[in-house]
């Protein structure tokens, strides 16, 4: 047994590649080593900008002997039967055994020497290695066929023990030698083995393990900033960084002037971290300090003063062209950069990011006419579980006594400015800082506070656990956006497929979904669709009018076509749209616009406005389950809520997901399924034709838009059921019907009001009527009567569990 | 850092030049035609192409008329220089040599941080690209370092090793001065404002509000039928002089504020393949395949 050290080194590797490389290195090398049976003990795995190393423990010097027996033909079989096996195992007839008439090739394969296993395997690594990017250099570059790497790799240590690996992989021949640090160290150094590798790049300053550079920028940089009384900003990532682009870190402080901290600090903490991957500190207040702490690669001769000058003085021009652009943007009003948005495409299909900020400034102001979203929004904190986000402190005082007009206005003022921070050039330098920046330039101008939170933190919730926005203006405008969104790029079949989704609709989705829940927002999302589009017309309506208008002409169809528009509704949409194209046909005029024109209307044409309302149901719900999933909610109870379809109201829909999930976790869940299941199966087999109140349709896929009439349905049969038996029914069926007309009404009743843990409580009564009926009953009674009687029965029972959920869809 | 005798911005040059002859470089001078960056001289992108090996330095005036502050901006400038160095196939050492070009013109490794950050880097324009490292010195990116992969969308073969230099904000750096204008030009009082200032000021108002946009478009549109005129009659490195005159028209448009984010992609595509068809062209003429 001996320890096996590998060395790769090469020129700078991307300090963000350098971890999966060497978690790749210690795999590759595992598998191929696999292949001839050999097992290392553990591997060490080593990283550095320079070098991609490991140490394999505990090899065997060589790979286990082996004995492989084959089968050959019958001894009576004829002499080309033989000569064909001894072609193949490569031996002579007196090397073979006769067992009972059948011979026998026994061919015994000695170990081999791991050094061989090593020499080949190197090689092999090295071209399969995956890097996410590669690249070919020098000579051998003549042809495309030589061998890619991330970059220049230019040596190879391998040794087993003390002795060399020979190997050699396009001109680059393995040896004892390697390089020390790129500044601290010249020549070469010689490796002795495994023992002595991280110890002897260590005194030619290089610290080989990326871990322990990561400590020690951690615990240099805390101790630098605790001697000028700061703490560092926590951030991991910024220390894996710095330890990829170090083999000798070196965490020095420097400071900047102060009277850069009027500009916001998230601005300079991006100048900071992603400009120049320093550490950002904070004073004993916990605000801002006015120094950052840089990490170098070297033992500076004069102790760093050169290095912390230096990068004090880049930081200073960035910081001076940050300030710039903090007081050349707040010359302008928001409302002035927001008039810029008309140059920026929002996508080619749905004109300018102008249109959009018009359809959400219309959109988040109608939500509030409606009185979906209230001065007073409840945020519960039950809800606040299910989304994931933290619970953000009541904004109530805020919007509280906020009239629903106030609120209206608000909103729709905080939506025509909520992207007029894209055209700053702050946000043109750092598009991080979009919603932030028009946030404060927002309060800069004296907007009311509402206004300016609305535009910072309209973009939110981003990503699982960011804070759910709860403000009324903040809510109304970032509902909005996220809607026009979704609703606009499904409209013209952009929607998301597969692993692609280039404009982040999954994501929108999710946001809105999570805002509404949060807030407990009460909407059937048919009635916003209906009313985007009657926003979107508007919009075309008054884009053709420009149209017309500039041309100076058509006055008279231009009246036409605004009063057609006022007439819309969505079921006479086809309609309008032809009477539109029929006139504008042979009118002309200008070429470009009424091309635009032409094609809204073509697309209106194939029914994609009133597709809409399905594609977004159906994409809602997709969401909605991988949210659920996500969320920890067996996918099958998703189904069974989703399977009764009709539902667009998404958070009456998600309680009763959540009431079923803790239902079924109970006995009385349990065995009520159980029971339930009893009787759809004898349904099912007695009575197939029957049909169910569930309609399958579209069931599963996507939710439909028309409310199965599930209510009328039941009654019908209640009031079948309700007539007087043709015989005496037993006592347990006599039970059963009786445990029904309780539970039956209680159940709808507790539905009706959405209270979904009372409608499965009613339920659970039914649990002992249906096992004692199921124990004493014969449902297929020879009797007609009695059989049709207790198959209704059955259905009953089946239909009043459906009023709750499809628990066929669940399983076990 | 400014610590002994720093060098004036033009010895800065002849240091670089003395230093990358030395290494086998032709010593080459500018390109006598307006480009956006050294790496659209010829001597760079069409002898990237090809499998002759070729050893090139040069400094090359880049016009960048968007970054045109009327002079007023102490970093940023319309025309300003940059050191190209081109090494085909690249050499073993290039990083030493770079290295050694560093510690020539005064900056001592040992007192300055120096690190390879990865930087890829890629022009749609010349359908090139190529991986390497933005060079920094304590904190500054000074250089550029590339491993041509594609030129002209055609495979390297061998693959050239590219260095590019920022003149103005290198000398800033070793002569420790906060503006570009306050920069020794030599050693005898000349600063770089003596020189340049008022062609900043000039040519930032000429940029931006003189050039006569119809002039510009109907030039673009001349460059575009006198490169298909060169590419017919077999004469890849004149219809290549017409694809540089045509970017640089464009990007006097683009400062003019006439071009549209919609048209502006189709520019740049007619420009690509205006480069592109010029590399394509030239390979053709050399007897070169992909």
């Amino acid at each position: 047994m001996t320890d096996f050290l590998l060395e790769l080194r090469c020129e700078e590797i991307p300090a963000r590649m350098q971890l999966k490389a060497s978690d790749d290195l210690a795999r590759l090398f595992t598998e191929e080593l696999a292949k001839s049976g050999l097992t290392p003990g553990a591997i060490d795995s080593f990283v550095t900008p320079r070098r991609l190393a490991l140490i394999a423990r505990d090899l065997p010097l060589e790979t286990a002997a082996v004995s492989e027996e084959h089968k050959g033909p019958r001894t009576s079989a004829p002499p080309q039967a033989l000569e064909g096996f001894l072609r193949k195992t490569g031996l002579t007839q007196d090397q073979l055994e006769d067992r009972d008439g059948v011979w026998f090739a026994v061919v015994n394969k000695p170990g081999r020497a791991t050094a061989d296993v090593l020499a080949q395997a190197i090689p092999a690594i090295i071209r399969a290695f995956p890097w996410p990017k590669s690249m070919r250099w020098g000579i051998a570059s003549q042809t495309t066929e030589s061998l890619r790497w991330v970059r220049p790799l230019q040596g190879i240590v391998a040794i087993l023990g003390e002795d060399l690996i020979s190997c050699e992989v396009d001109g680059i021949q393995s040896g004892y030698a390697t390089l020390g640090h790129r500044f601290h160290h010249s020549g070469e150094i010689t490796i002795g083995g495994a023992s002595d590798y991280a110890e002897k790049l260590r005194a030619c300053h290089v610290i080989v393990s990326h871990q322990e550079r990561q400590s020690i920028i951690a615990e240099k940089s805390a101790q630098a900033a605790a001697a000028h009384g700061y703490t560092v900003v926590e951030d991991k990532g910024l220390i894996a960084e710095n330890a990829g682009l170090t083999e000798w870190p070196v965490p020095l402080l420097g400071d900047f002037d102060s009277a850069f901290l009027e500009v916001p600090p998230e601005v300079i903490q991006l100048t900071l971290r992603i400009n120049q991957k320093y550490f950002v500190l904070r004073d004993g207040e916990g605000k801002l300090a006015p120094a950052f702490i840089c990490t170098a690669n070297i033992e500076a001769k004069d102790g760093g003063a050169a290095i912390i000058a230096g990068n004090r003085k880049v930081l200073a021009a960035r910081l001076s062209d940050a300030r710039f652009f903090w007081e050349q943007d707040r010359k302008t009003r928001l409302e002035d950069h927001a008039k810029k948005l008309k140059r920026i495409t929002f996508h080619e299909k749905l004109g300018t990011v102008a249109d959009k900020v018009e359809r959400v400034a219309k959109l988040a102001r109608w939500l509030v006419e409606e009185g979906i979203v209230t001065p007073t929004t409840t945020v519960t904190p039950a809800k606040a579980g299910v989304s994931g986000g933290s619970v953000p402190t009541p904004e109530m005082p805020a919007s509280a006594g906020m009239t629903k007009d106030r609120l209206a206005d608000l909103a729709e003022q905080a939506a025509r400015l909520c992207k007029a921070d894209l055209v700053t050039e702050m946000v043109g330098e750092f598009p991080e800082l979009q919603g932030v920046m028009g946030g404060y330039y927002a309060r800069a101008e004296g907007l009311p506070d509402a206004v300016a939170d609305a535009i910072r933190d309209h973009y939110k919730p981003v990503g699982q656990g960011d804070d759910v926005p709860t403000a009324p203006v903040t809510v109304a405008v970032s509902l909005a956006d996220k809607l026009d969104t979704i609703f606009a790029f499904l409209s013209v079949d952009l929607a998301p497929t597969g692993s692609k989704d280039p404009f982040a609709l999954r994501r929108s989705m999710i946001a809105g979904i999570a805002v509404l829940e949060f807030n407990n927002l009460r909407v059937h999302i048919n009635q916003i669709i209906l009313h985007w589009v009657s926003i979107t017309f508007q919009q075309m309506s008054s884009d053709f009018q420009d149209a017309t208008e500039q041309n100076r002409k058509n006055i008279a169809l231009n009246q036409e076509i605004t009063q057609l528009f006022s007439l819309i509704e969505i079921q006479k949409l086809t309609m309008v749209r032809d009477k539109i194209a029929s006139v504008l046909e042979p009118k002309g005029g200008d070429a470009g616009r009424f091309q635009k024109w032409n094609e809204l209307l073509q697309r209106g044409r194939n029914d994609e406005f009133i597709e809409l309302r399905y594609k977004v149901l159906m994409f809602a719900g997709d969401r909605l389950k991988v949210q659920q999933k996500e969320a920890g909610v067996r996918h099958d109870l998703i189904d069974a809520v989703f399977a009764l379809g009709g539902e667009d109201d998404l958070v009456r829909l998600l309680a009763r997901v959540h009431a079923l999930q803790s239902f079924v976790a109970t006995d009385d869940g349990a065995n009520l399924l159980a029971g339930y299941k009893r009787a759809a199966n004898i349904l099912k087999k007695e009575a197939p034709a029957q049909p169910t109140t569930v309609i399958p349709a579209k069931a599963g896929t996507h939710l439909p838009t028309e409310q199965p009439d599930t209510a009328a349905t039941m009654d019908s049969r209640l009031r079948g059921n309700d007539g007087p038996l043709s015989y005496t029914p037993e006592i347990a069926e006599a039970a059963l019907i009786a445990a029904l007309d309780v539970a039956e009404p209680r159940t709808a009743q507790a539905v009706a009001a959405e209270d979904f843990e009372g409608a499965m409580a009613a339920l659970a009564t039914l649990r002992a009527p249906i096992d004692a009926f199921f124990e004493s009953v014969t449902v297929n009674d020879p009797d007609a009567d009695k059989r049709a009687a207790r198959l209704a029965l059955l259905a009953r029972v089946r239909d009043a569990v459906h009023s709750v959920a499809d628990f066929s869809k669940i399983t076990g | 850092m400014a610590e002994g005798k720093a060098l004036s911005f033009q010895d800065l040059i002849l240091t670089l030049h003395a230093y990358w002859g030395k290494q086998g470089c032709v010593i080459l001078q500018p390109y006598d035609m307006e480009v956006g960056a050294g790496t659209f001289h010829p001597a760079t992108t069409l002898r990237a192409l090809g499998p002759k090996p070729w050893n090139a330095a040069y400094v090359q005036p880049s016009r960048r008329p968007t970054d045109g502050r009327y002079g007023e901006n102490p970093n940023r400038l319309q025309h300003y220089y940059q050191y190209q160095v081109i090494m085909k196939p690249s050499p073993a050492n290039l990083q030493d040599l770079y290295l050694g070009s560093l510690m020539e013109i005064g900056i001592d490794p040992l007192v300055h941080d120096i690190r390879f950050v990865e930087d890829d880097w890629e022009s749609p324009t010349l359908g090139a690209w190529g991986l390497g490292w933005e060079v920094w010195c304590d904190g500054m990116e000074v250089s550029q370092f590339t491993y041509f992969q594609q030129m002209g969308g055609y495979d390297c073969k061998p693959v050239a090793g590219e260095l590019t230099y920022g003149l103005e904000r290198l000398a800033m750096y070793i002569q420790g001065v906060d503006s570009v204008y306050n920069l020794k030009f030599n050693d005898a009082g000349v600063t770089y404002g003596d020189v340049f200032l008022d062609n900043e000021k000039q040519m930032s108002k000429w940029n931006f509000e003189v050039a006569d946009t119809e002039k510009l478009f109907r030039w673009f549109k001349d460059c575009q039928a006198e490169w298909r005129q060169c590419i017919d009659n077999g004469v890849p490195l004149a219809a290549f002089e017409q694809a540089i005159k045509a970017s640089h028209t464009f990007n006097l448009l683009q400062a003019r504020g006439v071009i549209s984010v919609q048209e502006r992609a189709s520019y740049m595509g007619q420009v690509r393949d205006m480069a592109k068809g010029s590399c394509e062209a030239w390979m053709e003429s050399n007897g070169w395949t992909a």
